[in-house]
């Protein structure tokens, strides 16, 4: 248990509950991550990817349930609790790079720390420094994210997802939107992080060559995990 | 990044120079609000403050007077029924009972910076064949002057006066022919005579008291208008201008005089004061309701454009509070940019105002001041309006569900 990052234990989402049209998308999933795990969650489109994601996250609240990260129940959290563990533990990669347009490329690495100490400081700027560096865009830290290719702003948000170290990063098809090169590179930073800092990952992907170089895949089908664990 | 400077304010500087056309509209809007309020409050306040300064400084702020002899009902009938046997009184002039005691008494009130015994009424002046039927005005110079400064409307001559010595009107002056060292020989209608010499000229702005009014030795007069030592009123000025009635009343009430506060004289004067008043605050009010609607259609629309970046925000750990005061903060700076905006364009128009509105004689009106009192007030109202007309957009952004932010 000590060494798992993620417990879910029959994880139940439903949408419009009470109302005619009360949906459950989620059917009760059970998942452990291990530290150092890198995963890869795979299935169809709307089979509940990006809603399992976003509760691991901690941005949705499943409807049943419960959901340890590193070993501690977040069932009892309130909002602001949860947004401090999800600032502090958590890291996202989406799909659409999702970068500010009004940072550039070091300072939206450095959002992460600054939105959690509330100022900016030398140190802050030090680590965006280093993990712009990892990602190999040194030469690009201080333009707007609006002049970069997607690849690059993918490898940004790469960076970012990693400022505040976190315990899990959560990746909803991070590699979707780029080039077959761009998204080897992307894949490749993120399976480097992971042998490097021991980084737990968890990685949405429709790319079955990219999921097979994963330690472990996870697939959803219809709201339910399918296969072993 | 600075680093005093927090994430919320940072952030708000940065969308709002992301948008910068947006925001340069409704920073100019709201200059022009703040400016036409600016310049409209400094134009009626200097208004009011100079109509208020003319009229205070040509009179008392009170004046107490012999209390009015009523006639009285001398026999009574029965319950509805009055014989009314008015006694008529010899015309006659009356004075102040202990005057002397009740100005040192007054003079020891705190509220009360000047008091000024006088001892007036009507005599004639004659020159030659012409006689002019004048009001006396015998005061004590030091005491009176510090209630109507006469020195100031001097044009002629000196103020101080002594012994036998007058100051006519400019206008009484031309009409008969006198000038300063002149002699001015007045008479009463008891037959008292007495010779003057002007030593000098004044102009009260008003052609009726420059024709009228002859001032001179409280001494003097006192023996022109059957007053030997007596005074027919007493004028009273006090620190606060506005205290008056009360002050009036206080009077009134532990002394048998009459008072007169210029608060009631002027009653008029105050009406039309208000009305001015309670206009200019309607049109400050609408012009700063329109102002706020401005800020907070324009953070509305921008919450709106900005969802997604407010789901990353939330992603990566802001909290609700930062999301709320990342919008506050963005409608405090347009509040506060525009109100320096307004400041200097209201600064233009006093520049025109100043160049336009002058007088006949090339004069202008009268002085327009913006003091940097106005200055920091407006700075602060108006970011103080920019940020409550922020808070629903930021109310909204900070409620916004982060899984639907960020899916855009
Ligand atoms: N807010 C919502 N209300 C109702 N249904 C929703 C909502 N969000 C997602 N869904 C539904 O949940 C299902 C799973 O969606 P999603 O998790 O995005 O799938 P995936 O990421 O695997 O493509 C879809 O059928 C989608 O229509
Ligand atoms: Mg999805």
């Amino acid at each position: 248990m000590a060494d798992q990052v993620l417990n879910l234990k029959d994880i139940r989402k439903a949408y419009n509950i009470d109302t005619e049209v009360e949906t459950e998308i989620l059917h009760g999933i059970d998942l452990n991550l291990n530290k150092g795990e890198f995963c890869a969650l795979i299935g169809p489109s709307g089979s509940g990817k990006s809603t399992l994601l976003n509760i691991i996250g901690l941005l949705d609240r499943p409807t049943s349930g419960t959901l340890a990260i590193e070993g501690r129940d977040t069932g009892a959290l309130n909002d602001t609790e949860l947004t401090k563990l999800r600032g502090q533990r958590i890291g996202f990669v989406f799909q659409y790079h999702h970068l500010i347009a009004a940072f550039t490329a070091l300072e939206n690495v450095m959002m992460p720390m600054l939105v959690q100490r509330g100022f900016a400081d030398a140190a802050m700027q030090q680590r965006a420094e280093y993990l712009l560096a990892q990602v190999g865009l040194t030469k690009w830290q201080n333009n707007s994210s609006q002049n970069m290719s997607g690849g690059q702003q993918q490898r940004v948000a790469i960076a970012r997802a990693l400022a505040v170290n976190p315990a899990l990063v959560l990746a909803d098809e991070p590699t979707g939107n780029l080039d077959t090169k761009s998204a080897e590179t992307a894949f490749d930073l993120m399976r480097e992080v992971n042998t490097t800092n021991g980084t737990t990952f968890l990685i949405v992907t429709h790319n079955m060559s990219l999921a097979k170089r994963c330690d472990r895949t996870i697939e959803v089908i219809d709201g339910a995990i399918h296969g072993a664990v | 990044m600075n680093s005093n400077i927090p994430f919320e304010v940072t952030a708000a500087v940065r969308f709002l120079r992301e948008g910068i056309l947006q925001t340069l509209l409704i920073v100019v809007g709201v200059a022009v609000g703040v400016s036409v309020i600016v310049f409209m409050s400094a134009l009626i306040n200097s208004l009011q403050s100079n109509l208020m300064a003319r009229v205070l400084s040509g009179q008392a702020q009170i004046v107490l007077s012999p209390p009015k002899q009523s006639a009285r009902p001398m026999l009574q009938l029965g319950p509805n029924s009055v014989v009314r046997v008015v006694q008529t009184r010899v015309q006659q002039q009356t004075s102040i009972d202990q005057w002397i005691k009740l100005r040192t008494i007054l003079s020891q009130m705190p509220e009360i910076n000047a008091v000024s015994p006088m001892a007036s009424g009507a005599a004639l002046i004659t020159r030659g064949s012409a006689t002019r039927s004048i009001s006396l005005l015998g005061i004590d110079p030091d005491n009176y002057y510090r209630i109507v400064n006469i020195p100031a409307d001097m044009v002629e001559g000196t103020s101080r006066i002594s012994g036998q010595d007058a100051l006519i009107g400019k206008d009484l002056a031309e009409d008969i022919g006198l000038r300063t060292g002149d002699k001015l020989h007045v008479s009463n209608a008891s037959g008292t005579n007495r010779t003057l010499t002007i030593s000098g000229i004044f102009d009260l702005g008003n052609k009726g008291a420059n024709l009228r009014n002859v001032i001179v030795t409280l001494n003097t007069a006192q023996g022109l208008v059957d007053l030997v030592g007596g005074v027919s009123s007493i004028d009273v000025n006090l620190n606060d201008a506005y205290a008056a009635d009360a002050v009036a009343d206080r009077i009134v009430s532990a002394h048998a005089v009459k008072a007169d506060s210029w608060i009631k004289t002027n009653a008029q004067f105050f009406t039309a004061m208000n009305a001015q008043t309670i206009s200019m605050t309607t049109i400050r009010l609408s012009v700063a309701l329109s102002v706020a609607l401005g800020i907070a259609s324009v953070l509305v629309v921008s919450v709106v454009q900005r969802t997604k970046e407010i789901g990353i925000l939330r992603a990566m750990g802001a909290s609700q509070g930062q999301v709320l005061r990342l919008f506050l903060v963005q409608g405090g700076i347009v509040g506060l940019l525009g109100s320096i905006g307004g400041v200097l364009l209201a600064r233009l128009m006093l520049v025109f105002w100043v160049l336009l509105a002058r007088n006949p004689d090339g004069t202008n009106f009268f002085a327009i001041d913006i003091t940097p009192a106005i200055y920091a007030w407006t700075a602060v109202l108006a970011t103080a309006a920019g940020i409550l007309a922020a808070a629903v957009p930021a109310i909204n952004a900070a409620r916004l569900d982060p899984v639907v932010a960020i899916r855009g």
